[in-house]
């Protein structure tokens, strides 16, 4: 066992964890944190994206090891996160889930996509949503809800007219 | 679809992870892992440890220097993409980077693993092949320099001793005569390529580079092309197209129809881009 040390939705957190533990079996199991889904198990879908040192992170493909002293953050710790309620409530209008499996990983992709692009068009969003994987909306909800969502951050930030 | 049991250790400097490679030569480096780690989930891979190199400073920096810009191994994808790091390509190290998997991966992996690994669909070999670039390996005893070409010898296969760590590449800066172009063919964005095209037009003279990937093996140069466009810049269409077939068929004989199609498209629509630019 490996003792790390990391920050974990701004909180300092000491565990032991197994080398072999991925990231997000991490979060899952060793934390409660259950909010991050588990799809392919090997970087190709999307649900388990995380934020490590504010950057999007497919938790799967990460050893929780390697997370060693840096910043993670959950769709547990985003609650509040101005971006993220902008992008619940578009995502709520828009009826951009069904199931809900992909969701979380889908909002923390969205706003990333959000604070790399002003107003994102939807050629853009869908170039930059194509690793992750929605099985049963399709993507026009949420593509739809992530452009709504960048129309009005842009909005705020450049004032009517 | 979780990794096997294995240990795994971060030196803080370079010295000490050649050390630890030289004591333990079945211990694999790891950098982002954003390809290691699909593999150990899959159970394809089971080193007995893994030795993180993604943050040794020695591997994190990127200079420009003259006529060259030296970047360190583990500089990300998204590093180059953002252009993070200085661009001795005039553009075509960014566009690659951009076209590498997805952010949620361009974010931690890295130049150097990509090229250590050497999948036969990978990007970076490629794009650094047709720019020339060499790389800097460090070995417990002494350290060298390689060209692309001989560095990568096929799939997951390179002339890197199990002790050798990757530091830096070596990359010729394009003056402003350069024209390059990149194109990669794949069903979705962001999946590996079924054929990759690269072409570069130093600009001082010197014949043009072009490389063609994704063939099953590793990236090759296409000297024939090369030479062929060198007596004639102005080849194109049919012409061009008979040319890059005839060579292109000499390194994927097993090639069926639809993938020869693909590959000749690709790489043509390099050169083409490269001409038009």
């Amino acid at each position: 066992m490996s003792r790390i040390s990391l920050t974990l939705n701004g909180k300092t957190r000491v565990q032991e964890v197994a080398p072999r533990e991925t990231l997000a079996d991490f979060l899952r199991e060793g934390c409660d944190l259950t909010g991050t889904h588990i799809g392919c198990e090997h970087g190709a879908c999307g649900a388990c994206t995380v934020l490590v040192d504010d950057m999007p992170a497919r938790s799967c493909i990460h050893l929780a090891v390697m997370a060693e002293g840096r910043e993670v953050r959950s769709i547990e710790g985003l609650r509040d996160d101005p971006v993220i309620v902008l992008l619940r409530k578009h995502f709520h209008e828009a009826h951009a889930l069904q199931c809900g499996y992909c969701t979380p990983g889908m909002l923390v992709t969205a706003r990333d996509i959000l604070l790399r692009f002003d107003n994102p068009d939807e050629a853009t969003i869908r170039r930059e949503l194509a690793g992750q994987i929605c099985r049963c909306t399709g993507y026009v909800g949420i593509v739809e809800a992530i452009r709504r969502a960048g129309a009005e951050r842009f909005m705020q930030f450049s004032g009517p007219g | 679809m979780k990794p096997p049991p294995l240990d795994y250790f971060r030196p803080e400097t370079l010295a000490d992870a050649v050390e630890a490679l030289r004591l333990n030569p079945d211990h694999v480096p790891i950098s982002g892992g954003q390809s290691l780690l699909p593999m150990l989930n899959l159970r394809v891979t089971g080193p007995a440890a893994v030795i993180n190199l993604a943050r040794l400073p020695e591997l994190r920096t990127a200079v420009a220097g003259a006529g060259t810009v030296r970047i360190g191994a583990a500089i990300t994808h998204a590093e180059i993409e953002d252009g993070k790091v200085p661009d001795p390509s005039r553009g075509m190290m960014p566009k690659v980077a951009a076209g590498i998997a997805y952010r949620a991966v361009r974010n931690f992996g890295t130049i150097g693993g990509a090229v250590a690994l050497s999948d036969p669909a990978a990007d970076w070999p490629a794009c650094l092949m047709a720019l020339a670039t060499s790389a800097l390996i460090v070995g417990p005893a002494s350290e060298r320099r390689m060209q692309m070409e001989a560095l990568i010898l096929g799939p997951y296969a390179t002339a890197l001793e199990p002790q050798e760590i990757i530091t830096e590449f070596e990359i010729p800066t394009l003056g402003p005569d350069a024209r390059w172009g990149w194109r990669k063919l794949a069903r979705k964005q962001g999946a590996y390529a079924d054929s990759i095209g690269a072409a570069v037009w130093p600009g001082n003279g010197a014949p043009p580079r072009i490389v063609f990937g994704a063939n099953g093996d590793r990236p090759v140069l296409l000297t024939a092309v090369s030479s062929a466009l060198s007596r004639r810049p102005d080849l194109a269409g049919a012409e061009l197209r008979a040319v890059v077939m005839e060579e292109i068929h000499s390194f994927d004989p097993g090639a069926d129809t639809y993938r020869l199609r693909c590959h000749v498209a690709t790489v043509e629509r390099a050169i083409t881009q490269a001409s038009a630019a």
